[in-house]
């Protein structure tokens, strides 16, 4: 079934095992980036441009650069030239055009870091401001159709849509928006660079070592060998740290300036907001067709996302619609806003996020308009092969989970009427919603397996660059290369997070223990083959991530059921989720322990874009005015109700040799509109933009 | 402006001399380096800094180092002196009450600063009886510690650990 | 951040004499919001006078049943407080509906009633604001105003405008419970009624306050009220812990057997550029029944003058039926634990 020459048995996969980095986490003494030792780095603090579009005319550094502690003041006229013609996102102080609001113009080197705020403070800029364009709007005259999504294609149509839903027994129409969201790792974006004998070194709050090594490499004109990147513990990524973004070159740009010595940066909380990419908004109109027994005719989702003059991303809303139900015809299309902003990146779970919200809604809205139960309306659409590709798949066992899910729930006892439940002064409600996320593998990663020892005792030290960013990363491939090299854990040494250890694919896309996994257990078989079980000290064997051969033969997905309860206050409107179950099929978890937190920090995310999170883009001045944990909410403890959490063992051989799907995604999907859906059941309202705040109920 | 000052940190005294601006938590992460504390916002809006000071939960962030000349700071590394952790710590890693462990030395320094106020007889707004018995379920324990965020959202385990050492 | 001298005089008096004799000098206390203010470039002080320890920190007993309270009693102590707890439950409501633990910890019970406004543009250097700089405008009147007034604010001329509220929690019951600030100046000391400490914008947002500059809270009293025991503090948020008060309501109610309102006091929150006493509302109680349509009469009393900002970015018009809910909340709760002890 796999590559591997021997089957992969499962031990010390599926068994719980705290994380390895564990006691240093609970005393804070596993060091992130900007902890990196070395009491003489210089202290960088940037200034930022006020406006969202313009020229810089003048620059005076003078009164910065007489403050002591100063050792330099970079700007577009002095700053080292980067190799190439670097795009504006990456290309730091290299001219005087403004093309977003709180865009680089200077950077302060200080040996204090008081001194280099206050410096930055100093730094007089004279600006022409240009008009700008910051309003998603979907009439927009510079509205593009973009060549391609991240993974697909920008539209695809099946059949006759429109004449399907004109046909239909029953259609529904419908436009849901979602808001710009934030990333906000707890840990902020930073870096430490240095330039010692034209090589870079840099230490880099990243999901991807591999991927800042390839972006520095080619923005400072360098081969790949010639820069190290570092990183060790990363304080949550969301994506935001996916991508390479202008802080980490504006410290490898500074760094330039003072070779030698060390430079650090971590962005302060309100500079979060502007550089280091965002969700971005969508307007979303879906239509429904069906027959009276809620069999689909057709499925259109049309996606207008915001996005920006200086780089692209799509996000990829409508492509949830592809592969989630059964329908004879299908229409889903992305439209893109070019604004004068920063550039939108991945946000955990993206497309499938926004689009469940949207996707997942609407179904519950025709459940509703038929009198059929939104459970038997998703299962009456449950489809044989994937939609979108026409291939089998490889498990899906999105009906179970529905069915466990309503089981462990009570579902049954489900009276549908809306605003019958009146509790205490809280209308009460429930409502379901279905997940689904891919199983993609990122190719080129690298695992090295060295024996340290002889004979039965023998230690392996495992080397990938792979990330831990929360996921868990040190405790899985732990278990994974034991289980590969069939040993105890405790003779894994696993070493991960350094671009010493060759090219890695990132922790993203819920793809990072699959793809690394894949690598190391690769790299084991081969371990075996040339050394057997009883290897001598030194004996060493690599592997580069094997391709799937199953690739283009199944459809691969992890699927899941959110059920979640609501209760809205009948005077104030205020809405809470008392209770939250999360059932999904997500093939071997490989660590129990581990994966529960992923699941439920999922959920947890979920709850927070449905009723929490939401980047205000004050059109007028082109920037997010919400900009600190203050305006801009993320669900606190006492937002958090009861969850519960359960997976269902699938044994899914196409996958990869360890059986894994990802799991750290599919949690947030359909988590928003299983709230909406009870919301809509608590009060009768139906909200269908988030986040659904109070103001909606009263 | 400098001036000197001590700080006694998890029980070692130093001097250190200091801008008026600096701020405990810089004080401790970039004088001393001592960098159990994060810098989640800098702006008491997160908790990633909390640290015990004369033994009451506070954030290090907002407090200016030359104020507390003479504090005495107990940091999450200094629950576990000699690296025996403190039963809280133990029950997060039991509990895996966390995923990428930033916020996790705040709500540590948070959660037994909530334990200390609890026993004795703190109430929170969530409390029924404003002048009965405080006793920490579920609800109380996450109203208690909503002033740490967790962005990875490890809050239920989080109420897990804490419930089991409370009890 | 621009360098400043840091002192800490001996005593209260000191303190008073050394900001006043210093246009740019400012208090330190509890620095929760200060400290904040620092770091955005809102405050620039020449020196910081710290008065922790200059003010009290104990809640002692007023001879005519009253309570008084320090100036640096930290809102967590002042929340735990048994007498507080039992005689002003809205003020413990308040208190620890405020913030978080670690931040009731550090804040004062002076600098809490200081605290400036949270509305982002003023925060932000990059917007106009005429509470930050006069003259330049209000970005909020069109702009993103979810936490802003819908009383007593100034909508126009444009270079006075302001629609900022007030974000104490704390504030709010004190001004319901008609409680008393002990001002210290360069001449002696003063009681001002809290209503009379903060000040709407009026023609000058850039004031929050009727203080002039070196004056030092040094305590506040509360006075003896039986009313006060059968108070509450109800806050609507947009979290459910750990945010600001979209609108709040501070009340006690007496209401006598017959189920007709003989007393109360009411007081509103996140809806004015001051701790708002709702007079109006408290008039439309007294001798009506304990009833729904009676609150929110009460509620539509006080809203005659009401102005929501109506902002194409998101507006306060919400708060209108938002004060009305919240104060039909409070008072129906009040009314129905009154009920129960009677019986």
């Amino acid at each position: 079934m796999t590559t591997a020459s021997r089957p992969f048995v499962p031990h010390a996969v599926g068994t719980a095992m705290p994380r390895p980095e564990g006691p240093q986490k609970v005393r804070g003494t596993a060091r992130y980036t900007v902890e990196t030792p070395g009491s003489d780095a210089l202290y960088l603090f940037p200034v930022q441009a006020g406006v969202a579009r313009g020229r810089v005319t003048a620059i005076d550094t003078s009164a910065a650069e007489a403050l002591e502690g100063v050792v330099a003041v970079l700007t577009h006229e002095n700053a080292p030239r980067l190799a190439r013609e670097a795009d504006a996102d990456h290309g730091v102080l290299q001219s005087s055009t403004i093309h977003q609001h709180g865009q680089y113009l200077a950077a302060v080197l200080a040996t204090s870091s008081e001194s280099a705020r206050e410096a930055a403070s100093l730094v007089s800029v004279e600006v022409v401001e240009e008009p700008h364009a910051a309003v998603l709007d979907e009439d927009s005259p510079d509205l593009y159709t973009p060549e391609a999504l991240v993974v697909g294609v920008t539209d695809d149509t099946r059949g006759d849509p429109e004449a399907a839903l004109a046909a239909s027994a029953v259609t529904l129409r419908r436009t849901y928006r979602t808001p710009m969201e934030h990333h906000q790792p707890l840990e902020p974006h930073a870096t430490v660079a240095c330039w010692e004998d034209g090589r870079l070194v840099v230490h880099d709050a990243t999901q991807a070592v591999s991927w800042t090594r390839q972006a520095l490499a080619a923005a400072f004109g360098l081969d790949e060998s010639d820069v190290d990147v570092v990183a060790q513990h990363v304080g949550g990524g969301f994506g935001s740290k996916g991508g390479t973004h202008p802080n980490t070159m504006l410290t490898a740009l500074a760094a330039q300036a003072v070779p030698g010595r060390s430079v650090r940066y971590a962005l302060t909380r309100q500079q979060m907001f502007d550089l280091v990419g965002y969700r971005p908004a969508t307007v979303q109109h879906v239509a429904l067709g069906a027959d009276r027994e809620g069999r689909l005719t057709a499925i259109t989702h049309d996606v207008v996302d915001q996005g920006s003059k200086i780089g692209e991303f799509v996000e990829p809303a409508a492509a949830f619609s592809r592969g989630m139900y059964a329908a004879e015809t299908r229409r889903t299309t992305h439209r893109v806003v070019p604004l004068d902003i920063g550039v939108p990146t991945f946000m955990r779970a993206p497309g499938e996020a926004p689009g469940s919200f949207a996707g997942e809604c609407a179904m519950d809205e025709l459940a509703i308009e038929l009198g059929i139960d939104p459970i038997e309306l998703r299962l009456r659409n449950e489809p044989e092969v994937d939609p979108e590709s026409g291939l089998p798949y490889s498990s899906r066992n999105l009906v179970a989970c529905l069915r466990r899910g309503a089981e462990r729930f009570g579902w049954a006892d489900r009276d549908p009427a809306p605003r019958a439940r009146l509790v205490d002064g809280w209308w009460h409600g429930t409502g379901v919603g279905s997940a689904s996320f891919p199983v993609p593998r990122f190719p080129g990663s690298e695992a090295t397996i060295r024996a340290t020892g002889t004979g039965d005792t023998a230690g392996y030290t495992v080397e990938i660059a792979a990330s831990d960013i929360g996921q868990g990363a040190r405790a899985a491939l732990t278990a994974i290369a034991a289980d590969a090299l069939d040993v105890g854990v405790e003779r894994i040494d696993l070493r991960i997070g350094d671009t010493a250890f060759g090219p890695a694919g990132p922790a993203g896309g819920s793809a990072g223990t699959t793809s690394w996994g894949a690598t190391i257990v690769e790299a084991a078989d081969r371990f075996r083959d040339k050394y057997g079980d009883h290897p001598e000290d030194g004996d060493e064997a690599d592997a580069h991530t094997p391709d799937n051969p199953w690739a283009g033969e199944y459809s691969m997905h992890a699927f899941g059921a959110h059920f979640v309860e609501v209760a809205v206050h009948a005077d104030t409107g205020e809405i809470r989720v008392p209770r939250m179950l999360g059932v999904f099929a997500a093939g071997r978890i490989v660590n129990p322990l581990t994966a529960r937190s992923q699941f439920l920090g999922g959920m947890t995310w979920g709850l927070s874009a449905a009723l929490h999170e939401e980047s205000v883009l004050d059109d007028r001045f082109g920037h997010v005015v919400n900009r600190d944990f203050a305006g801009y909410h993320v669900a606190t403890n006492a937002d958090v109700g009861t969850l519960d959490v359960e997976w269902l063992d699938e044994d899914d051989p196409y996958v990869n040799p360890m059986g894994t799907k990802g799991i750290g995604e599919i949690g947030i999907v359909g988590v928003a509109a299983a709230i909406a859906n009870a919301a809509y059941h608590a009060t009768g309202v139906r909200v269908r933009s988030l986040p659904i705040t109070l103001d909606a109920f009263l | 402006m400098k001036l000197d000052l001590t700080l006694t940190v998890d029980g070692h005294h130093h001097s250190l001399t200091v801008d008026t601006r600096t701020t405990v938590l810089d004080a401790l992460r970039e004088h001393l380096d001592i960098t159990s504390p994060k810098k989640g916002c800098d702006h008491g809006q997160c908790g990633a800094c909390t640290v015990l000071l004369d033994g009451r939960r506070t954030l290090s962030c907002l407090s200016l180092a030359v104020a507390h000349d003479g504090a005495e700071i107990t940091t999450a590394d200094g629950l576990a002196p000699d690296g025996e952790l403190h039963p809280l710590q133990q029950a997060f890693v039991d509990h895996d009450a966390y995923q990428c462990g930033y916020c996790t030395p705040g709500q540590i320094c948070s959660a037994v600063g909530m334990l200390d106020e609890a026993a004795h007889g703190a109430p929170s707004v969530v409390t029924d009886d404003l002048t009965g018995d405080v006793r920490l379920d579920r609800a109380e324990i996450a109203e208690r510690l909503s002033g740490n965020l967790c962005r990875c959202g490890a809050y239920a385990h989080i109420v897990d650990a804490v419930e089991q050492v409370a009890r | 951040m621009k360098p400043f001298a840091y002192e800490r005089p001996h005593d209260a008096a000191g303190a008073v004499a050394t900001v006043t004799a210093d246009p740019d000098a400012a208090f330190l206390a509890g620095g929760t919001n200060l400290v904040d203010h620092l770091k955005l470039g809102l405050a620039a002080p020449s020196t910081l006078v710290d008065v922790t320890g200059l003010t009290s920190t104990e809640i002692t007993d007023l001879p005519e049943g009253g309570l008084r309270i320090g100036a640096g009693v930290r809102n967590a102590d002042f929340a735990a407080d048994e007498r507080v707890r039992a005689r002003y439950p809205a003020l413990a409501h308040a208190l620890l509906a405020g913030a978080s633990g670690q931040l009731r910890n550090m804040a004062t019970t002076g600098g809490n009633l200081l605290q400036r406004t949270r509305c982002v543009y003023f925060q932000d250097l990059t917007t106009p604001c005429n509470k930050r700089e006069p003259g330049s405008g209000c970005s909020a009147l069109d702009g993103w105003a979810r936490h802003h007034a819908v009383l007593g604010a100034t909508h126009e001329p444009a270079d006075v405008a302001c629609v900022a509220t007030h974000p104490s929690d704390m504030a709010v019951a004190l001004v319901a419970l008609e409680a008393q600030v002990r001002v210290l100046g360069r001449d002696g000391e003063r009681a001002i009624p809290l209503t009379d400490l903060h000040r709407l914008p009026g023609d000058d947002p850039t004031r929050d306050t009727t203080l002039a500059h070196g004056e030092l809270i040094t305590a506040v009293d509360l006075p003896a009220s039986p009313i006060a025991a059968h108070s509450t503090y109800r806050k609507v948020r947009d979290r459910a812990s750990y945010a600001f008060a979209l609108v709040s309501v501070a009340a006690a109610l007496a209401v006598d057997d017959g189920g007709t309102i003989t007393d109360a006091r009411v007081a509103l929150g996140g809806v004015a550029h001051v701790p708002w006493r709702a007079t109006a509302a408290e008039s439309a109680l007294v001798g009506a029944p304990a009833t729904d349509d009676t609150y929110r009469a009460a509620a539509r009393a006080e809203l005659v003058d009401a102005r929501p900002v109506e902002s194409p970015r998101g507006g306060t018009a919400f708060k209108l039926p938002l004060v009305t809910a919240t104060l039909a909340a409070a008072l129906r709760g009040l009314a129905e634990n009154s009920a129960q002890e009677a019986r």
